[in-house]
């Protein structure tokens, strides 16, 4: 019981990071039908942006001798990370994909694929291939629950990346911006005629998308603090997957995916030997897309309803 | 039809004939092949073998150059990027052998790249010393090809015994990558060595994951609700520092082993406290040092600004080995098959070299008879030397 407990928790924890990157990916897809492969990477210059904010506040905080509360260091490295990769993804969205916005889709993808290439080798380029150390922002406490170890850092990732999906949601729901984000995704032809501003919802999905992955980031770089300028990658891949699988443009279907594929990865390993971890885990989730081609909470094709 | 075959021919001979003419053509300066991962996932490796191999050059420079047979040669390196790849490592290689036209290559250093570069160095009859592969495919059927270090096998032993000895634990836990040659050769290895001490079933958890991954909660979960008393995970630096704070934070407080992939100068900074008091098997250990490898750390501390770690020193003593099979060859004639032949046929038989690493003894084929040092990660984060381990 101990030991489904503790892979239970194990899962919530890497089932966040997924979450928060599936979100990205399935809200750029549920209003451009374009799946932005650069979003893993997007993830990997957030962690950069939150590795310097944090290594400046805390520098910074030493220089002028004020003594700031891990809480207040966190909460300002994961808004400011948020913030700039806000434009990141923005930049990412206005140089890369706008002047091929009515291109054949193929060309925005490998765009996609291209840009992630550039992020990732500028990064080599620019800060060399040396693995940076994510300061320790909270210094890790351990409670022992009758046998389930939990950390504070584990607690913190798992509320956070929660509470942004359900803030998320809610933004969607229940905004005007939502709303004309939704009126995209419904139709993106005839709802710029009605005065929505094409350009501004489309940069502001990007920024969402990107802010979330920023968010993803400084709190992946807490909880592995061996940041490399590949760490994007499997982690993209496989938040793709769970975009897919959660239904597209569903904001918490691709959340709830991106929690079932942690749930997955880390269980087959607690039944069958690690060594076919990936194989058993995508092998089920082949199986799950068998029966709904559409993932869980997507809608047919035909009626057009993304996010 | 036969005036096309005898065109095809002369198509073909014509290049030759101009390559044997450029291959007799008078030695002037002797090229070193480095094969080195300046990028990819185990930078600091590629740094160390980099930074070796100049502080090297600049003592033959000092000299005037490589002395072989009564005259000074210049010596040039050439230092190619693996990336970390195997595929690129092949690639460094062919390139370094057909285009260079290398006398010898250094590298590369992790099994992963060693094992197939290997394969390339042997078929073109190039000598290729690889310092830090331990790895027995790498130099296994393959006479052109040499290490300056130890096998797996011999380190899977050495901890199994060291363990064995030092705490009298009897039971086990492996977790390895199982997508790398040199974590998955030596996690075999310890794990056969383990259990002809301890009887079958005494490796309770034996645990993989893939390169890549960061997560290994499920794993350490796996290994925690069993009854091991020890951990041994025999990866590279960079997965060592999330694998040692994830157990701890799983509530693992029982010792942690590794392998010489632990060695590097980047472990104490990614991983801090967390592998304070834990063992790892290596080629040698900078703290309490002395003599000519004490003389060798100052110098290279001076120069570079940090502790070099067995990478660097061990590359070191591959380019002292393959300078000694090249003043042991006793000339250069020229011609580059005939010269690499020599410099293989002197290298396989060069006796007591005193490396920094140790004292090694070529028999033949491609591996040195030499010790292995237990190394243990003191309370201020150094390696110091716990112990010395014989064949």
């Amino acid at each position: 019981m101990q030991y489904f407990l503790q892979n239970l928790v194990n899962g919530l924890q890497w089932g966040s990071f997924y979450a928060l990157v599936a979100i990205g990916y399935s809200m750029v897809y549920g209003i451009l039908m374009l799946f932005n492969f650069a979003h893993g990477d997007i993830f990997m210059v957030g962690a950069y942006i939150g590795f310097f904010t944090a290594t400046g506040l805390v520098a910074l905080a030493a220089v002028g001798n004020i003594i700031l509360p891990s809480w207040v260091i966190i909460t300002l490295t994961m808004l400011i990370a948020m913030f700039l990769n806000a434009f990141v993804g923005m930049a990412v969205e206005r140089i890369g994909y706008r002047p091929l916005r009515d291109a054949p889709r193929a060309s925005a993808a490998i765009t996609g694929l291209m840009i992630g290439i550039i992020l990732e080798t500028g990064n080599l380029a620019l800060l060399g291939a040396s693995r940076r150390a994510f300061p320790p922002l909270i210094k890790p406490v351990t409670y022992n629950i009758s046998g389930v170890f939990i950390t504070n850092q584990k607690i913190l990732i798992i509320v956070v990346a929660l509470s942004l999906t359900f803030m998320l949601h809610l933004f969607i729901r229940h905004t005007k911006w939502g709303m004309a984000m939704r009126a995209m995704a419904y139709d993106f032809v005839i709802t710029p005629l009605m005065g929505v501003p094409l350009n501004t919802i489309i940069a502001l999905t990007f920024a969402i998308g990107s802010a979330l992955a920023a968010a993803a980031g400084v709190l992946f770089g807490i909880a592995y603090p061996v940041l490399g300028p590949y760490m994007g990658i499997i982690i993209g891949w496989k938040a793709f997957v769970a975009a897919i699988l959660g239904g597209r443009g569903s904001i918490l279907g691709s959340a709830a995916a991106g929690f079932l594929l942690g749930f997955i990865e880390i269980f087959v390993v607690m039944i069958f030997p690690s060594t076919m971890r990936d194989f058993i885990a995508y092998s089920i989730i082949l199986l799950i897309l068998t029966f709904l081609p559409n993932g869980f909470f997507g809608e047919p094709y035909s009626a057009r309803l993304r996010l | 039809m036969r005036k096309c075959i005898v065109l095809l021919a002369l198509v073909l001979i014509l290049p030759l004939t101009a390559l044997s003419a450029a291959g007799k053509a008078e030695v002037k300066v002797i090229k070193i092949g480095i094969n080195a991962p300046l990028t990819g996932s185990i930078p600091k490796v590629g740094e160390g073998t980099k930074d070796s191999a100049e502080m090297w050059l600049s003592d033959i420079d000092k000299a005037g150059g490589l002395e072989v047979g009564g005259k000074k040669y210049k010596v040039k390196l050439v230092i190619e990027d693996n990336e970390s790849k195997a595929a690129s490592a092949v690639k460094a290689n062919t390139k370094m052998i057909t285009q260079d036209k290398v006398l010898i290559i250094i590298g590369p250093q992790s099994s992963k790249q060693a094992v197939p570069a290997g394969e390339v160095a042997n078929n073109y009859k190039t000598p290729m010393i690889s310092p830090w592969s331990t790895n027995p495919k790498t130099t296994l059927n393959r006479p052109w090809v040499f290490r300056a270090c130890f096998l797996d096998p011999f380190q899977g032993r050495v901890i199994a015994n060291f363990v064995t000895n030092q705490f009298h634990y009897t039971k086990a836990a492996v977790l390895y990558d199982i997508a790398s040659d040199y974590p998955k050769g030596l996690a075999e290895y310890f794990k056969k060595a383990w259990e002809k001490l301890h009887g079958p079933g005494s490796v309770v958890a034996y645990e993989s994951f893939t390169t890549g991954d960061k997560d290994f909660s499920a794993q350490l979960t796996a290994i925690i609700h069993s009854d091991a008393q020890f951990l041994f995970t025999p990866q590279y630096y960079n997965e060592v520092a999330l694998i040692v704070k994830q157990a701890h934070q799983l509530g693992w407080n029982k010792v942690i082993t590794g392998s010489d992939s632990w060695g590097s100068a980047e472990l104490v900074k990614l991983a801090g406290k967390d592998v304070y008091g834990d063992f790892f098997s290596t080629h040698y250990a900078a703290a309490g040092a002395k003599g000519a490898t004490k003389v060798f750390i100052d110098r290279y501390k001076a120069e570079y600004g940090y502790v070099p770690d067995d990478v660097a020193a061990l590359t070191w003593d591959a380019l002292n080995l393959a300078k000694t099979a090249i003043q042991n060859a006793g000339k250069l004639t020229g011609n580059i098959d005939t010269d690499r032949k020599n410099v293989r046929d002197a290298l396989a038989t060069i006796k007591n070299f005193k490396g920094i690493t140790g004292e090694m003894t070529f028999t033949g084929n491609g591996d040195p008879i030499k010790s292995a040092v237990i190394v243990r990660i003191n309370d201020k984060g150094q390696f110091t030397f716990f112990k010395q381990v014989k064949p």
